[in-house]
């Protein structure tokens, strides 16, 4: 009755259909670079045969020597490091508190049904309209920007977790309820474990959210990061600054959700 | 004195509320069951049978009328029922021995007794070197039988099998039908199995249980004696008498698609 097992010796078709496969692969990969490398060598000719006007567009080789620049005056680990700490803090409490409030609404039916309208507006409001009141209650500080960050994943983690509480298989509850399980026991037991790609999936969404809130954050208030930086570079027109911000941007948000994917390989190995 | 049954279901009768009305469940609903047997229930869809089990495992309170276990009222789920859902419910994140342990979790009885007889019952049914799999690695005749073994590690002394082979496709419920009987035979359990299907309800079971149309109340108890070699279920459906059953319960069950 043990599972089939897969047999290790393939014909010879398989080898080939293996091989396309790969082939596939490879293309695609060499593509990618292909275009990357043409989209930065166009942009640097461009650039200097003066297709492109650098002032506006900027350079590769200027970003690359901004990019030096602020590595050597030692700024650039400040503003980086105010951002992505921003972030993980807005996220990491955005996830907490809607998992927090999904829990509540999960365990008191009145409690989701009062709750359930205000919740609607609060998901449709721009969360970025807020930002004055934040402002003026929060102070212009990174309080305000956490804050920020915080309001625009919240309410998306509380119901993306809900409807995943609500989605756990009735009868597995009822498995647990004939053991004689108490509320408490059937949340830690099946709701919150099961729940756990669900709660991934808010994580994924929330990285995205965060980084969103942040920067508008750092837009309106700050005085470092990222966000800062790009409007700064706006306002003095220079471009090279404001470019690198956003390449430096682009791949800090890459590697936090490359971490969320790993995190989800270790929470999930039973998949 | 006669000694008292086991299971003593008395005038159940259950009604329930939604915004479109009130349905009758079950209605005036009596049975006796002894120690050892094994009770197959059948009846048309929405006669009450899964309501009726609901009652028994403690889940649902009855409007009216009482279930005894060994003399108990039973008001609240009891150590004495163990229950075997629709499809195994084995948790996923969860390892095959983890899973066969949660029951004692949940009632915090984990102690190196119960583990004991919990490997005893693994190693017992063949799934020993499976303890640290996850289910999605185990077929669906393995995954029933942990589930199985889940179930009684809590020891109770009635279980409750609802459907608990309808998910499984039909080779393979034949089988682990056989092996789930033979189980629950030489750990002298008692038995009471709610299915749709006839012929799995005669091959299992020592009496068969046919319910009216809702509200659901007994319609008749066949009691299934087969001249056949072997008890198991696959022999006994070689019986001559199978067909006979077969035919009796299908009149009572008087279906009209």
């Amino acid at each position: 009755m043990s599972k089939q097992t897969v047999s290790t010796i393939f014909s010879p078709d398989h080898y080939a259909y293996l091989k396309r496969q790969k082939n596939h692969r490879q293309k695609v990969f060499l593509m990618q670079i292909f275009l990357l490398i043409g989209l930065v060598a166009f942009w640097e000719i461009g650039a200097n045969q003066r297709w492109l006007d650098p002032f506006i567009t900027s350079q590769p080789s200027r970003i690359v020597r901004t990019l030096i620049n602020l590595h050597n005056e030692g700024s650039l680990y400040k503003h980086v490091g105010v951002t992505v700490f921003t972030t993980v803090a807005g996220f990491t409490l955005g996830t907490i508190c809607g998992t927090a409030v999904a829990v509540v609404l999960w365990w008191s039916k009145f409690i989701s049904a009062v709750l359930d309208p205000f919740l609607v507006v609060l998901n449709s409001l721009p969360k970025i309209a807020l930002g004055p009141i934040i402002i003026v209650w929060a102070g212009s500080g990174v309080t305000a920007i956490l804050v920020m960050a915080l309001l625009i994943s919240v309410v998306v983690t509380i119901l993306g977790v809900y409807a995943g509480f609500s989605q756990v298989d009735a009868d597995k509850i009822k498995l647990l309820k004939t053991f004689g399980a108490s509320k408490w026991q059937i949340l830690g037991k099946v709701i919150l474990p099961a729940s756990v790609p669900t709660i991934i999936a808010a994580l994924k969404i929330n990285v995205g959210l965060s980084w969103v809130g942040v920067i508008v954050g750092e837009f309106l208030v700050s005085r470092a990061g990222l966000g800062y930086l790009i409007v700064y570079g706006g306002q003095v027109f220079r471009l090279d600054l404001v470019m690198t911000s956003v390449i430096i941007l682009a791949v800090a948000a890459a590697l936090m959700y490359q971490a969320i994917v790993v995190l989800e390989k270790i929470a999930l190995k039973w998949r | 004195m006669l000694p008292s049954s086991l299971v003593k279901i008395q005038n159940i009768a259950m009604i329930f509320h939604s915004a479109e009305g009130e349905t009758v469940a079950l209605k005036d609903f009596s049975l006796e069951i002894q120690h050892g047997e094994f009770i197959s229930m059948v009846g048309p869809s929405g006669c009450g049978k899964s309501t009726l089990l609901n009652i028994l495992a403690g889940l649902l309170k009855p409007t009216s009328g009482s279930v005894f276990i060994k003399n108990q009222k039973v008001n609240a789920p009891t150590f004495q029922v163990g229950y075997m859902p629709q499809s195994d419910q084995l948790f996923e994140w969860r390892t095959i021995w983890q899973n066969v342990l949660l029951g004692l979790e949940v009632q915090k009885k984990v102690n190196a007794k119960t583990e004991e007889a919990a490997a005893r019952l693994l190693k017992r049914y063949g799934l020993v070197d499976f303890k640290n799999a996850y289910p999605s690695q185990l077929s669906g005749g393995m995954r029933q039988r942990a589930a199985l073994i889940r179930t009684l590690a809590i020891s109770p002394e009635i279980l409750l099998l609802d459907e608990a082979f309808s998910a499984l496709d039909y080779q393979t419920r034949l089988v682990v039908a056989d092996e789930v009987k033979q189980i629950i035979v030489s750990e002298n359990k008692t038995a009471i199995l709610v299915t749709h299907d006839i012929s799995e309800a005669i091959s299992m079971a020592d009496r068969v249980v046919v319910f009216s149309r809702r509200p659901g109340s007994v319609k008749n108890i066949h009691t299934i004696t087969l001249s056949c070699q072997g008890n198991t279920p696959l022999k006994r459906r070689e019986a001559v008498e199978f067909k006979d059953y077969f035919q009796k319960i299908w009149k009572e069950l008087d279906i009209h698609v």
